[in-house]
């Protein structure tokens, strides 16, 4: 033990002197790449952690800029490396002297082209030393690419038409909140301001706000006992032809038309396809764009499911009623000009339980920070969403 | 230049580690540095209070939501959180035990599913340490490695790396260390195994297939063996070996997919039929040794000390039976639902049911009863397992995090 001892102490004192040497010459942007290029699967570990000690050893607080830079087109690895650096160095900083370079950070801030989470972090650093950073930045970041800054602003916003409301200002209160209903992205924002609003007889159309995809040709039910129809290749993944007919698991099945009137775009598949257990549908629908562009094609649904656009799979999930939720998963492919084609797969198992029965979906169209991308040939939003009219009516009498 | 100083580094770290062992009053991991729920020592008190602050040493204020037990290392104790309007955000926090001050914070952004239960957390996990190195957790498969001074080691996205790899209900293995790897357990409907990670690097020495079917219990190490790990899924029990993650034996029977076993001795007590006793030798199979069908754990997992077992049913009645039969002794109906595996010192048990209530249950020293002997609430629903050391106990709910001690 006393020889292990020996070699651990001399290592030390070896790396402790090359360490002392190298960090004269060492530009800190060499131990930032070595982050950067971290992959899956430790790949690249023993270099970044090697690196990262050294970046946080070596940098100061007046590095934090270039660290933050690092993250620009890093993956989400490489990200979370570089973060625990800005962590560790902003840390040691403010433990010891209480500030950071505020200036410096608010700089690196203001430029939207760098990467979203790099300037969430540099905001809150810069937050926690300068407590009148939120006043002074948030405001302007009603539309910022961080959603996390963006959400702060929101709730400015939601706040200032609250106090709207209570002052019995109903029009700036609504104009507020429809300020707010257009930035934000998050699913509990945007739930309150919409009942905000329709409290204040200014309903939301929420399936227009969310580009839920409203209408669709289904077919089914095809077999998935014992989960093999999630694997099989159906006709409709072959070849989209709505006059067609197919042999499916309760006899012959064709397309037929169907639209959901549910407010989040639920397509509830035992009310239209019927009630079948171990089975698998398709939904099809047509999306026009008048342009080419990314898009993101988001399904929630506690059903196993498949999404292709033009033909191409952007997303699948085989996992049965573990849960759902809107943009539950996400795929990301692109609009042509013109006519689009959305298919949809949602398998059903066979498990009798109270809790595995629904075989439901929602779809939205939309870009990647969530706004809602609506077809050229999309409907105008309905003032008056039939819920929202329902609820008025029963209120009314 | 920076290879030859990596290399230097490595050698450090390697040395550092092989010097470096627990101290005996640390709870390294989910259940305890033997995975039994059970410490030595001085014992805590049998009441406290939140409301009036009795026998709370110290009470902190957490960043985020976590049903991750904390753990203590070397005077500090780390717990895990996640927070954000999707749980994104992981974080990693440590305390001074002595009087709860915030040591250091690291934060990570998920790379993995998020979404769970709005009853559970991202941070479901209980980190583990070795002494030197810290290994958090969380349900979207996210894994860092850091010291005990937060710097980071390495960080892994597992579900990054097999991005099928996910449950939408939320996943809350705990890992844990065994010799010089660090194994996790990865169960959902798509992307299954277990893994042995490098503890050092964070490089894979082994990945092991697994059913394609949820499960949340946690690996453990075969008791006085660090070559083998315990790994169950909702059918099967299987022993591995940490080296390379060959399978050593099987027990093909329907397990529990939330408790996980316990192995004391050369006896693993897993919750199959009820609660069966399995004794592995040099077969395929282990020999099992008794099962009790009366003995059905719920969440929490069976706590092993000396020729006791206890388990607490979905019912919330604690069961405590001997180990060489199963035979029942005796029975106290506690109270409320329990989530986190109470722990036991000396001759009392602590137990912290979801609404925060936590009661001591005395255990007679002949083992003949035991009886309900104090307690005390804290504010805020409670779904961890406690930590003990040097007398305290460590608890936390998805805002506060508590060391209960005598004044």
């Amino acid at each position: 033990m006393r020889t292990l001892h020996s070699i651990c102490l001399a290592a030390l004192f070896a790396a402790a002197i090359s360490g002392r040497l190298s960090a004269q010459g060492a530009e800190l942007d060499t131990y930032v790449q070595s982050l950067r290029r971290v992959q899956p699967e430790g790949v690249g570990h023993r270099e970044a952690s090697y690196a990262w000690g050294q970046l946080v050893e070596q940098a100061d607080a007046e590095s934090l800029p270039t660290i933050l830079a690092g993250m620009d087109g890093a993956g989400p690895l490489a990200e979370n490396w570089l973060r625990a650096a800005v962590d560790a160095v902003a840390e040691k900083q403010v433990q010891q002297t209480g500030k950071l370079p505020v200036d410096r950070l608010e700089k690196f801030l203001a430029h939207r082209n760098h990467n979203p989470k790099a300037r969430r972090l540099a905001y809150e650093w810069i937050a926690r030393v300068d407590k009148g950073a939120p006043e002074r930045l948030i405001p302007g970041m009603l539309n910022d690419p961080s959603l996390e800054l963006r959400r702060e602003a929101v709730t400015r916003l939601v706040t200032a038409a609250e106090s709207s409301a209570k002052a019995n200002e109903k029009e700036q209160a609504k104009a507020t909140y429809r300020e707010a209903l257009v930035a934000a992205r998050d699913l509990d924002q945007v739930k309150a301001i919409t009942e905000a609003l329709a409290a204040l007889d200014a309903p939301v159309d929420l399936q227009h706000h969310y580009g839920f995809v409203v209408d669709w040709q289904l077919i089914g039910p095809f077999d998935n006992r014992a989960g093999k129809g999630f694997h099989a290749i159906y006709p409709p993944e072959e070849q989209i032809d709505l006059a067609a007919s197919y042999e499916g698991s309760a006899g012959t099945v064709s397309w037929k038309q169907h639209h959901t009137d549910h407010e989040y775009g639920e397509v509830d598949l035992n009310k239209a396809l019927g009630k079948h257990m171990g089975v698998a549908g398709y939904a099809l629908a047509v999306f026009e764009s008048d342009h080419e562009r990314p898009v993101e094609l988001r399904i929630g649904s506690e059903n196993a499911n498949k999404v292709w656009l033009n033909g191409a799979k952007l997303s699948e999930a085989e996992a049965y009623h573990a849960n759902s939720a809107i943009d539950q998963y996400v795929g990301r492919g692109t609009l042509k000009k013109g006519k689009n084609v959305i298919l949809v797969k949602i398998c059903q198992d066979e498990q009798t339980v109270d809790w595995a029965q629904n075989w439901v979906f929602q779809l939205r169209v939309c870009d990647s920070s969530g706004k809602a991308i609506l077809a050229k040939d999309r409907e105008p939003a309905n003032p008056r969403p039939k819920k929202v009219e329902a609820t008025a009516a029963a209120d009314a009498s | 230049m920076i290879h030859r100083m990596m290399a230097f580094a490595t050698l450090l770290i390697v040395c550092g580690v092989a010097v470096s062992s627990l101290q005996a009053e640390d709870w390294p991991q989910f259940r305890g540095a033997q995975s039994n729920s059970v410490a030595r020592g001085k014992q805590p008190p049998s009441e406290w209070s939140d409301a009036d602050g009795k026998n709370i040493a110290w009470k902190v204020k957490l960043p985020g939501k976590g049903p991750s037990s904390p753990i203590v290392v070397g005077g500090k104790v780390i717990v895990t959180a996640s927070s954000g309007v999707n749980q994104d955000r992981l974080h990693v926090l440590c305390f001074d035990v002595a009087d709860g001050r915030q040591l250091w914070e690291r934060q990570f952004w998920a790379t993995g599913r998020t979404l769970s239960h709005p009853s559970s957390a991202n941070a479901a996990p209980t980190p583990a340490s070795d002494g030197q190195l810290i290994f958090a957790f969380y349900s979207s498969n996210d894994l860092a490695c850091l010291d005990l001074n937060g710097n980071l080691k390495w960080f892994r996205g597992l579900a990054h790396d097999y991005p099928a790899a996910g449950n939408d209900v939320g996943m809350s293995s705990s890992p844990v260390v065994v010799g010089d790897v660090l194994v996790a357990q990865v169960e959902c409907q798509g992307d299954s195994f277990g893994t042995g990670i490098d503890k050092i690097t964070g490089e894979p020495r082994w990945k092991v297939a697994r059913p394609r079917e949820a499960s949340w219990a946690s690996p453990v190490e075969m008791s006085g063996n660090a070559e083998i790990v315990l790994l169950q899924s909702p059918k099967r029990l299987s022993a591995h070996r940490t080296s390379d993650g060959q399978q050593v034996w099987d027990y093909e029977v329907a397990c529990d997919a939330i408790s996980s076993p316990t192995s004391v001795g050369n006896t693993v007590y897993v919750a199959s039929k009820g609660l069966t006793a399995l004794k592995p030798g040099d077969k395929p199979e282990p020999e099992t040794l008794w099962n009790a069908q009366n003995l059905q754990p719920g969440a929490a997992s069976t706590i092993v000390d000396g020729e006791r077992l206890y388990i607490v049913n979905r019912a919330g009645v604690l069961n405590c039976a001997t180990t060489a039969d199963g035979k029942p002794i005796w029975r106290v109906r506690l109270e409320g639902e329990f989530w986190g595996t109470p722990i036991i010192v000396g001759d009392k048990m602590y137990a912290f049911n979801k609404a925060g209530k936590g009661l001591v249950v005395a255990i007679a020293t002949d083992g003949s009863k035991g009886e309900l002997a104090g307690g005390g609430q804290l504010d805020g629903e409670i779904q961890s397992s406690p930590a003990v050391a040097d007398g305290a106990i460590y608890i936390r709910s998805d805002a506060h995090l508590w060391k209960i001690a005598a004044e």
